[in-house]
């Protein structure tokens, strides 16, 4: 058992840390890069690229680095840290992950490849309106359209939203509903039938309305099967991601409103000497380092080929509870001026709260956690499942 | 990164918990696990076991009964330990006054109390608060005033912990009352007990114990050869003690042993017609103390990993706090599962009242204490804000 990162994933954090903040040193960047299409920076995105972040996860033959959940985990809490707006988790991790999990090779080869290089961006089109956080589809619906693609093409009609990035990606990894389950389509952008209307979401990225009206689409994998449980999966993946990205903003929020307990006035002495806001703090950094361990635990889980979905669950619950308490507190600790656009520590808050609800919520997590709680003893966190 | 532990500690935490779950008597076992109060009796036996086996004192120096172990093994040892329902060393003997003598003691100190301690020939208590210093411990007004080869005490402590078991205690005594700071003016003394002028009062606590005494001292002798290291020097070897006193003051294994037990009797509760462990709030309350306890235990794993070098992780406070709140949080969930069955503490012969839920309300209300003594949360959270956060 060993919680320190070895010198190349050190290197790998230097190194994001350094591009990043150049990037986002200052929040005035991420604002105006916020404020236009396609909300997160093209640029940085190409130099992501050529570190080799957005192939960090993938085979090396498919383009990638063949870095593992820890490495992805160093890379999004980079993210978190300076609240860069590349759609690292959602883009590579989760659609990425969808293509390298179920794909066949030669979709492999293509779509990786394309992601890794940074000239396909990749999103997961999931999430229905009126359903929350279910691995399967439920509102487009897939049928066989043998004239297409040399006799084994499909065609989507439905909607998907909200569709993180869903306006800007190359090519959609689409859920929809068959004979028998939820398979997954690959739909390129410039697909007939395809109708997006992307806007800003809460947090400041950018999300969409995707409308199929007969949409031709390509399977992904080799068969139109039931793939659930590679959903599951893969969103348990990402919410590992999430919690590592959730840890770097939550650092950062609580770091900022320690800074500015010391440096601001009021009643003629620094808010340090309050010991109400004080033991606030102290109170957040407690969340933080519980929050911060379940989540390396849980990229640790998945580096070792343990239950990720349940390691997942654990992580997601933490780093929801701790999520909100820092980002609430670190607003309420600045007073007023945490709740401007101008000041960074609210949009940490508002990234926190959009990673909350994006992939299932702390009572989401908690309610599948209690389905099972009274089946076993005690939980080992260094034994099985959790070490596969 | 890696998440297994190494094949040689696997083999380790298997060692300790085939010794614990066999070696150690199961009538003291069942003690723990029902979580009656264990007779002074229970623990010197089940201590001796542990001593026999070099398992009572692993963290002293290696020619006192020391093991030279990883903080790590340290951690896995304590663990195992409340998994398995054993008593815990005495920590007045094993964390607090045992290493202050190792380091500090004279030789003949070491010689003659450091067996005795491991062992728990001498039962010690410890001396410290004072009805006006608490938390402000440095406050203590308790005097020793040198005359000839002795010196005479007198004063009053409060809070000693099981002191009507005790054989010797160590106290903080002021020998300086004009030091110009007032923790200089401190020293450290032990004595017997028995000593002529010692008199010890029990203070019932809100569950009906009596754990807790107040000893006062009226001109009591204790010779000169029973100052511990330097006279003005108590101070430092106090919050040498203190920091000890906080090492697995956690108590993970406790709560989480407590946690299955609550499973279990949410499965013997029925609520309209269905096990109260069926109950999607019951359920989820349990999982998220889990999950919370997962974080912490990891937490605890973090921290002993990296205070290798002897000084301690950050983060350590986190396990005060965090850990005495879960310890609290699974007392209260037994209460809250026992529902009405909870008043019934004092029932005996005619009551059909399980015993784990006639001990449930005295154990929740008991252990208020466990974020109280060890440094309070409050002491814990202004560590936290001055040397985490420069607050």
């Amino acid at each position: 058992m060993d919680f320190t990162f070895d010198s190349e994933q050190n290197d790998l954090r230097e190194a994001v840390r350094g591009l990043l903040e150049r990037s986002y040193g200052d929040g005035e960047q991420r604002r105006k890069v916020a404020a236009s299409d396609p909300g997160f920076d093209e640029e940085t995105w190409a130099r992501m690229a050529e570190m080799g972040l957005l192939g960090l996860p993938f085979a090396e033959e498919h383009g990638g680095m063949g870095a593992g959940p820890i490495e992805v985990a160093v890379v999004a809490e980079e993210i978190g840290r300076v609240l860069a707006p590349e759609p690292f988790v959602e883009a590579v991790v989760l659609a990425g992950g969808l293509v390298a999990a179920v794909g066949t090779d030669e979709q492999k080869s293509e779509v990786l490849a394309g992601i890794a290089e940074g000239t396909t961006l990749a999103a997961f089109a999931h999430a229905e309106p009126g359903t929350r956080w279910s691995p399967s589809a439920s509102a487009v619906t897939a049928t066989p359209s043998p004239n297409d693609r040399d006799g084994d093409g499909w065609r989507l009609t439905g909607t998907k939203e909200p569709v993180p990035n869903g306006a800007r990606a190359d090519v959609l990894v689409v859920s929809a509903v068959v004979d028998g389950g939820t398979a997954l389509f690959l739909v390129r952008g410039d697909a007939e039938g395809l109708t997006r209307t992307g806007y800003r979401t809460s947090d400041g990225g950018r999300a969409a309305h995707v409308r199929f009206d007969g949409t031709p689409a390509e399977v992904l994998g080799a068969d139109a099967g039931d793939r659930t449980a590679d959903v599951e999966r893969a969103q348990a993946l990402a919410r590992i991601a999430y919690a590592a990205e959730a840890i770097g903003v939550m650092d950062t929020a609580l770091r900022t409103t320690a800074e500015y307990l010391k440096t601001r006035r009021q009643f003629g002495v620094t808010l340090s000497r309050f010991q109400a806001l004080t033991f606030r703090a102290a109170d957040m950094y407690v969340s933080l380092e519980l929050a911060r361990s379940t989540a390396l635990w849980a990229s640790m889980v998945a580096d070792a080929g343990g239950d990720v979905v349940a390691a997942a669950d654990r992580a997601r619950l933490q780093t929801s509870r701790a999520g909100r308490h820092i980002g609430k507190e670190a607003i309420q600790l600045h007073g007023g001026i945490g709740v401007t656009a101008e000041y960074t520590v609210g949009h940490h808050t508002s990234r926190l709260t959009a990673i909350d609800h994006l992939l299932g919520d702390g009572d989401w997590a908690a309610d599948r956690l209690a389905r099972t709680v009274t089946r076993y003893e005690t939980v080992d966190p260094l034994g099985a499942p959790y070490t596969g | 990164m890696r998440l297994q532990l190494s094949p040689e500690l696997s083999a380790f935490r298997e060692e300790m918990r085939t010794f614990f779950t066999t070696e150690v008597p199961q009538d003291i076992r069942d003690t723990v696990a029902a979580r009656r109060h264990l007779s002074r009796d229970d623990y010197v036996r089940s201590q001796r076991i542990l001593n026999a086996a070099g398992l009572a004192v692993p963290h002293w120096p290696v020619e006192w009964g020391g093991r030279d172990w990883t903080p790590l093994q340290r951690h896995i040892w304590r663990e195992e330990m409340q998994l398995a329902c054993v008593p815990e060393p005495l920590a007045f003997n094993t964390s607090m006054i045992g290493p202050v003598l190792a380091a500090f003691g004279s030789q003949e100190q070491k010689e003659r109390f450091l067996p005795a301690t491991a062992n728990i020939d001498i039962w010690w208590c410890q001396g410290f608060s004072e009805p006006d210093a608490g938390s402000d411990l440095a406050s203590l007004r308790t005097t020793a005033v040198r005359d000839g080869d002795d010196w005479v005490v007198n004063g009053q402590k409060t809070w000693t912990t099981l002191g009507q078991y005790a054989d010797w205690i160590f106290c903080l005594v002021r020998t300086d009352p004009l030091a110009e700071k007032k923790q200089r003016g401190i020293s450290m003394l032990v004595f017997p007990m028995d000593s002529p002028g010692v008199t010890l009062r029990p203070i019932e606590l809100i569950d009906g114990s009596r754990e807790v005494n107040e000893v006062f001292f009226e001109d009591v002798r204790v010779p000169s050869e029973f100052l511990v290291g330097e006279e003005n020097r108590g101070w430092d070897y106090a919050k040498f003690l203190l920091g000890n006193e906080r090492v697995g003051i956690a108590r993970i294994g406790f709560t989480k042993r407590l946690l299955a037990q609550a499973k279990g009797y949410a499965q013997e509760v029925t609520v309209a017609g269905r096990p109260l462990a069926e109950d999607p709030r019951m359920a989820a309350r349990i999982a998220e103390v889990e999950n919370e306890l997962v974080a912490l235990e990891l937490t605890a794993l973090r921290v002993v990993a990296h205070s290798a070098d002897g000084r301690p992780h950050p983060a350590s406070s986190v396990l005060k706090l965090r850990g005495s709140e879960l310890q609290q949080a699974a007392t209260e969930l037994v209460v809250d599962i026992a529902g009405p069955l909870s008043v019934t503490s004092f029932a005996d012969g005619g009551s059909e009242v399980p015993e784990w839920a006639r001990v449930a309300t005295p154990e929740y209300l008991n252990y208020r204490k466990v974020s109280i003594y060890g440094g309070s949360n409050e002491v814990q959270r202004t560590i936290i804000a001055g040397t985490i956060l420069g607050l």
